[in-house]
């Protein structure tokens, strides 16, 4: 049985970059705790020597030429999605405080 | 219920293309037909401006002679987390609210270059992650058969907009049962290919090791049609595979000594009487046509949901960490400093089942449990491709239920959340697998619940599938 206390579900939510509000906390707390005893059953299953499957399609390497395809992108409409743009570049908060 | 009847989509693109029915009309028509059925709640935008310029493009070809393509002013609605030109993409959720695409999903362009007509954005579950689309940030759809009930999700818009007859085939997406489930609850044929088989370039990513692309329509004629358009390698999609000389519009397969296995855990006692009385119905019929029906285990089926919820979760934690409301979409503007900034961001502009998807996902790959839950799930997914390739060496077809309940009511799953997770137990060992699999409609229940079949069979025998669902079609 999954147990994850309010301390690591508030480090999963830091992790994940979600502030969770007071009231969502104890509810996560009980569905990811229950779900997780779900999935535990696997725990159950002798796997050791099989190999992961990573992905399906078995294709390896995909190459293509070094060479610049237009595909008819434009600068001027993925900035028109930006919430702050200046001087043509993406404005983000401060990072680091003086 | 009100129900528009669409003619077969080559017939539509035949007459579009002859002249005698213009591209135009079609469009307004099912435009028209959206509006009268907004009490579904089955559309969260219309795409008029786009949708009319482009059939006037058709209308324009026919008049200079030239040809618009096999789908000639076909009017279609795709759900909303594919990218399309003429409006917002936000996947059923808040935090993309005013993301306008700024290029097309290759699926989208392909069938635009067939001469079809994106007329609107289907309502889902928000980034996909549900099965009733009462997760979606833009409310529930309801069921076009008892408006007390969910269509299915997450493809719930698009499978209750083709139910309807609003269009005569729509777009959804399928990661763990997404196109089958809802076309299972609203009575029409749904496709899940096999992955790879058609591009996922600029579909709104939710676990890229299971996410596939297909069409649900009102026949198997119609959905076969589509795939042709949409299937075939594209440079945008490493995944795809090149299957350029595998045809997709097919006949009905002869029924005749086909080697059918009814999966033995797809039938336990967690399968409604109503549903396991239309399936032993149905194999009732194959068998009268000919088929050899038998029995096949596959154990790890057991284990297949345990196993989807470990490494779905993973993969949404790592495709939902971009929106961080810097580059598109939902942004906290009260942030003091960039990192606040994402916390607000997405703490406010997930809703809860992205939220509590991405935690679980974190969790499974984090370092000291990625072993136990992550690496494992993997290895048990192998154990569970072995079992179907073995069984596809004997047998042609695997068939059991696409779902264990007809469509439940909306606000009965609501509460618990592992509850919504079960109603996808039947759907996701065909995406851990990667075959291909659909739900065709079979029957109704006492209620005049639709219930479908689940036809699944070996990677990349998409084309046979299809034959073998035009067969069980035609037995009703």
């Amino acid at each position: 049985m999954a147990k994850l206390s309010k301390k690591d579900v508030l480090k999963l939510a830091r992790l994940a970059r979600i502030e969770l509000e007071p009231d969502e906390i104890n509810v996560y707390i009980d569905e990811i705790n229950r779900i997780l005893t779900y999935v535990e059953q696997l725990k159950l299953v002798d796997s050791k020597d099989v190999i992961p499957t990573n992905q399906i399609t078995g294709l390896t390497n995909i190459m293509r030429s070094d060479v610049i395809i237009d595909y008819g992108y434009n600068p001027r409409s993925l900035f028109k999605n930006v919430p702050k743009v200046r001087q043509h570049q993406i404005q983000v908060k401060r990072m680091v405080e003086l | 219920m009100i129900r528009h009847s669409w003619q077969a989509l080559d017939k539509i693109a035949a007459s579009v293309r002859r002249g005698s029915v213009r591209a135009i009309d079609l469009t307004t028509e099912a435009l028209s037909l959206i509006e009268a059925s907004s009490e579904y709640n089955t559309v969260i935008l219309t795409l008029k401006d786009r949708a009319l310029e482009l059939a006037e493009e058709v209308d324009r070809k026919v008049r200079r002679g030239q040809d618009p393509g096999p789908l000639a002013g076909v009017p279609y609605i795709a759900k909303d987390n594919f990218l399309v030109y003429g409006g917002e993409a936000r996947a059923g959720s808040k935090i993309l609210n005013g993301f306008v695409p700024p290029y097309q999903a290759t699926a989208i362009n392909r069938l635009e270059a067939a001469g079809a007509i994106c007329v609107a954005k289907a309502n889902m579950d928000a980034f996909a992650h549900g099965a009733s689309t009462e997760n979606s940030d833009f409310g529930v759809v309801k069921n076009p058969y008892d408006k007390t009930r969910v269509p299915g999700g997450s493809s719930g818009g698009s499978a209750a907009a083709v139910a309807l007859g609003l269009v005569p085939f729509a777009l959804g997406t399928d990661t763990g049962g997404s196109i089958r489930q809802p076309s299972s609850f609203c009575g029409v044929f749904g496709l899940k290919p096999t992955y790879g088989l058609i591009s996922r370039s600029g579909v709104i990513a939710m676990g890229s090791s299971l996410d596939c692309i297909g069409p649900i329509a009102n026949s198997v004629a119609d959905a076969a049609l589509v795939v042709e358009v949409l299937a075939g390698k594209d440079p945008l999609d490493a995944t795809t595979v090149d299957r350029s000389k595998e045809r997709y519009v097919t006949k009905p397969l002869s029924l005749s000594g086909l080697k059918i296995g009814v999966v033995k855990e797809y039938v336990s006692d967690g399968v409604a009487a109503d549903i396991k009385q239309a399936f032993d119905q149905t194999v009732a019929d194959l068998e009268k046509a000919g088929a050899d029906v038998c029995e096949v285990s596959l154990p790890s089926t057991k284990l297949a949901l345990a196993c989807y919820y470990i490494i779905c979760p993973a993969e949404v934690s790592s495709n939902l960490s971009r929106y961080d409301g810097i580059r598109y979409g939902y942004h906290d503007a009260s942030s003091k400093n960039l990192d606040d900034s994402y916390l607000k961001t997405r703490g406010r502009g997930f809703g809860k089942e992205a939220k509590r998807r991405i935690m679980i996902g974190t969790f499974v790959l984090s370092s000291g449990y990625y072993d136990a839950y992550y690496k494992k799930a993997m290895t048990v997914r192998t154990m569970l491709i072995k079992e179907f390739e073995s069984a596809f060496k004997k047998i042609d077809f695997l068939i059991g239920p696409v779902a264990p309940t007809v469509a439940f009511k909306i606000g009965e799953k609501t509460k618990n959340p592992l509850d919504m997770y079960l109603a996808d137990v039947l759907t996701v060992p065909a995406n851990l697998a990667g075959i291909p699999a659909a739900s065709v409609p079979i029957g109704f229940n006492e209620q005049g619940l639709p219930i479908g079949l689940q036809l699944m069979s070996a990677m990349h025998s998409d084309r046979n599938l299809l034959g073998l669902a035009m067969s069980i079609e035609g037995l009703s």
